[in-house]
């Protein structure tokens, strides 16, 4: 009864919702225009970095606040004290990982500096980081974290902590978060580089944190 | 008004490095400086009787995000600080060195008040989501924190229901840009008329509609009393007292700005729900068995009232009455918790039948308790005697007496669950009835906040005067 | 229909599919999905009914991001809280509220 109600609930709202969509709408404000005459301001070339980081860059230090609150819920939910158990250890994919993660780091690099004109940025290249940190455990090279050290909580906070200085100071020029246009590109790619370490540690931490053998518990 | 958000992530992030359990001095300068803050503010919204605004990059919306505070932001952004303040004090002393539950409660607190501010702060619709993801990830880490298996299961509760209400918002906001290519609250109002495309009507039911979830309006409220009654007592504080109440204040803002075309032909709706809160959530406490248990149902009726106002609405007296009763339920419901948790934590049992006795041994506390109660029953001269006033004056100026009638049931109704504690807290203790010692600091919290929101009612119109600046 | 409209109605299709899951399925791993699949066809929404004449718009391109690592965030929470009530008490599914 109950999941016919819903089902249906959901399939009215769907058919309205699309029948709704395929009206006429009155153009709206086309920001395109507006981004694209900021561009040389920005202090990078690509769009969508030039939203994310400079234009709209405030919900980006919150979204930030919000991936360091998701480690730290998690820390504060209790880990499983269940031992580390050794993997079963594949002499082959062990190699295979160590042969890609030098790789990965470059890329990770090279996704954070190709984030100025293409496709790219903090948030890849950390998850690209976090990735290899993802591989090597899973290969059994990389344990689990058992607690967060005052490095690692250094190194999950610092890429936060500059983008706050940063913002903060930059109260000075009037505004928070106005960058100066001249040295925008430089500030941005402080920023960016501090976000892809910590995001690679926080990315890792939400898989190193959580993944554990729980003993033999069937 | 920046350092309103600046301070507490700063606080927050840095109290995470210290590690578990530290950051309590990090914390509580930081709130007082915070506390500072929210004065000045409200000092000067009040003064110019404009908003003062602040364009985060230089831009200006549409391109950049604006925040935006007028009497009604300066208003919340004090309820948050003053009370956010004295509870840090309470869990300072309430959570002990090495306890599981508090160990990361310092930046966790701070990252759910930097959302709150910034929520309060905001002027663009999609930042605001954002901000309501930052309060409600953290207020459900609060809940989790440590806890044995009811507390996660109730924090997985509260995940789901804020998932859901921040998911339809962000459709309506999705739906908003897609229609109008903004989405800045300030060029969205002029832009939002009656004969708005139905795109636009469906984006504006999805966001009240999740907003409605997280702020525990019946029918939405089952998620509720779980997280509230499950919580340690200082989180169950703060969710109550701030939590639902920054999805509110959303709601007004949408309903006062931008949606107000669209709202005219719904208003009795929020307020039909809104006397149905009040009435089954007052029942509940009425028949609840725990003690946090009743006090969270009592939260679910509270918010009821605030429902109320808005078939009064736009209209200044009605919007001073609803938040008289966001303020009186905030100070009361944080000094009730508190006083919960010092009883609880002096016992060692949560049931309200196991409470006879207690008025021997934490006469402070139960002191407290009573005049919180006075408050949740508007009784004279408290805050909670104001709100009512104010909501049943502006009713019979427009004649409508069955929202009179609601108001003076829920009265009656939270006197019956107030009394049951407070019998039950006077009768005789058992003879093998143990009583451990508490810090007399929790204690003081629970007065201070139980007394302050008695004698704001002599105050009130001090604060009711700030909201019409800017507005 | 401009592909902009069609990537919109798919997105309020899975939007109400993922919503219809989060509702009535009550293992945990599952709704924890069903709530990426809601996510994800709002931020289809968004992207699809900004992009007219196939020009991509930056501005709602950079909201999604900014919400799709909201959503990282509050999976992985959901994840990490589902594993300890599995730890605690064994089940995927929430036990029934006290009364």
């Amino acid at each position: 009864m109950r999941r016919l109600l819903v089902g249906s609930g959901a399939a009215v709202f769907a058919v309205l919702l699309i029948g709704a969509l395929l009206e006429p709408l009155p153009g709206g404000i086309d920001l395109r225009i507006a981004v694209a005459s900021h561009m040389a301001a920005s202090g990078v070339e690509h769009p969508v970095t030039a939203v994310l980081l400079n234009f709209r860059g405030y919900d980006t230090l919150l979204e930030i606040a919000v991936l360091l609150l998701a480690v730290i819920v998690i820390l504060a939910g209790g880990l499983d004290p269940a031992v580390d158990r050794p993997r079963a250890a594949n002499p082959i994919l062990q190699s295979l990982a160590r042969l890609a993660t030098p790789p990965m780091i470059v890329v990770a690099v090279y996704l954070l500096w190709a984030g100025a004109f293409r496709p790219g940025g903090a948030f890849q290249a950390g998850a690209v980081l976090a990735a290899a940190a993802v591989l090597l455990h899973l290969t059994g090279l990389l344990p689990s974290w058992q607690r967060p050290a005052l490095s690692l909580r250094w190194g999950m906070t610092a890429g936060f902590l500059i983008f706050l200085a940063v913002a903060t100071g930059l109260l000075a020029q009037g505004a928070l978060l106005r960058y100066p246009p001249a040295q925008a590109g430089l500030l941005i790619l402080l920023v960016e580089a501090g976000l892809t370490v910590s995001l690679g540690l926080i990315l890792a931490g939400l898989f190193l944190f959580l993944s554990r053998d729980p003993g033999d518990e069937e | 008004m920046t350092g309103l958000i600046l301070l507490p992530l700063a606080w927050a992030s840095l109290a995470f490095v210290l590690g578990p359990g530290r950051g309590k001095w990090l914390a509580i300068g930081g709130l007082s400086a915070q506390a500072w803050l929210a004065f000045d503010l409200a000092a000067k919204v009040g003064a110019g009787g404009t908003a003062l605004l602040h364009p985060v990059g230089g831009w200006g919306a549409p391109l950049g995000i604006d925040l935006a505070a007028d009497g009604l932001s300066a208003v919340m952004l004090l309820l948050v600080q003053c009370i956010a303040l004295p509870l840090a004090i309470h869990a300072g002393a309430y959570f002990k060195r090495g306890d599981a539950a508090g160990a990361y409660f310092w930046p966790l607190a701070g990252f759910l008040i930097a959302g709150l501010n910034a929520l309060f702060l905001s002027a663009d619709l999609f930042n605001l989501y954002v901000t309501l993801e930052l309060v409600g990830l953290a207020a459900v880490g609060l809940v989790a924190a440590g806890g044995g298996a009811q507390q996660v299961a109730a924090a997985l509760r509260y995940l789901f229901a804020t998932l859901v209400g921040s998911g339809l918002y962000l459709l309506g906001v999705a739906l908003i840009h897609g229609a109008y290519g903004t989405v800045s609250i300030a060029i969205l109002t002029p832009l939002v008329t009656s004969d708005a495309p139905r795109l636009v009507w469906i984006a504006g039911g999805l966001m009240l509609a999740g907003l409605m979830v997280k702020t525990a309006l019946f029918p939405f409220h089952t998620w509720l009393p779980s997280a509230h009654g499950n919580a340690p007592a200082p989180v169950s504080a703060l969710l109550s007292a701030l939590v639902v109440k920054a999805s509110f204040y959303l709601i007004l803002r949408l309903w006062l700005g931008p949606l107000a075309p669209l709202t005219s032909a719904i208003a009795w709706l929020p307020a039909l729900l809104g006397a149905l809160a009040i009435l089954w959530g007052s029942w509940q406490a009425i028949r609840a068995e725990r003690l946090k248990r009743l006090i969270a149902y009592s939260t679910v009726a509270q918010l009821g009232y605030l429902f109320l106002i808005f078939p009064l609405l736009p209209g200044t007296d009605a919007l001073e009455a609803g938040i008289m009763q966001a303020f009186a339920h905030g100070l009361a419901k944080a000094a009730m918790f508190v006083a919960a948790g010092v009883i609880i934590e002096a016992t060692g049992r949560e049931s309200v039948m196991d409470l006879s006795g207690a008025a021997g041994h934490l006469p402070l506390t139960l002191f407290a308790f009573g005049l919180a109660g006075m408050t949740l029953m508007g009784l004279p001269p408290s805050a909670g005697f104001l709100a009512k006033w104010l909501l049943i004056e502006a009713a019979l100026d427009r004649g409508h007496w069955g929202l009179v009638a609601v108001v003076l049931a829920g009265g009656l109704l939270a006197a019956v669950y107030v009394f049951r504690v407070l019998r039950q807290a006077f009768l005789l203790a058992p003879a093998d009835a143990v009583v451990k010692s508490v810090p007399r600091r929790l204690e003081w919290v629970a007065f201070l906040l139980a007394a302050a929101s008695v004698l704001l009612g002599l105050r009130g119109v001090d604060l009711v005067r700030l909201l019409g600046a800017g507005a | 229909m401009t592909s902009g409209l069609l990537f919109a109605s798919t997105g309020a299709l899975l939007f109400a599919l993922g919503l219809a899951g989060v509702i009535l399925i009550a293992h945990l791993l599952r709704r924890i999905l069903a709530f990426n699949v809601m996510g994800s066809g709002a931020f289809l929404i968004l992207v699809g009914l900004a992009q007219d004449n196939d020009i991509p718009d930056p501005v709602p391109q950079a909201m999604v991001l900014t919400g799709i690592v909201v959503a990282v965030a509050a999976t992985a929470l959901a994840l990490a809280l589902t594993r300890r009530l599995h730890a605690l008490t064994g089940e995927v599914e929430l036990p029934r509220d006290e009364a």
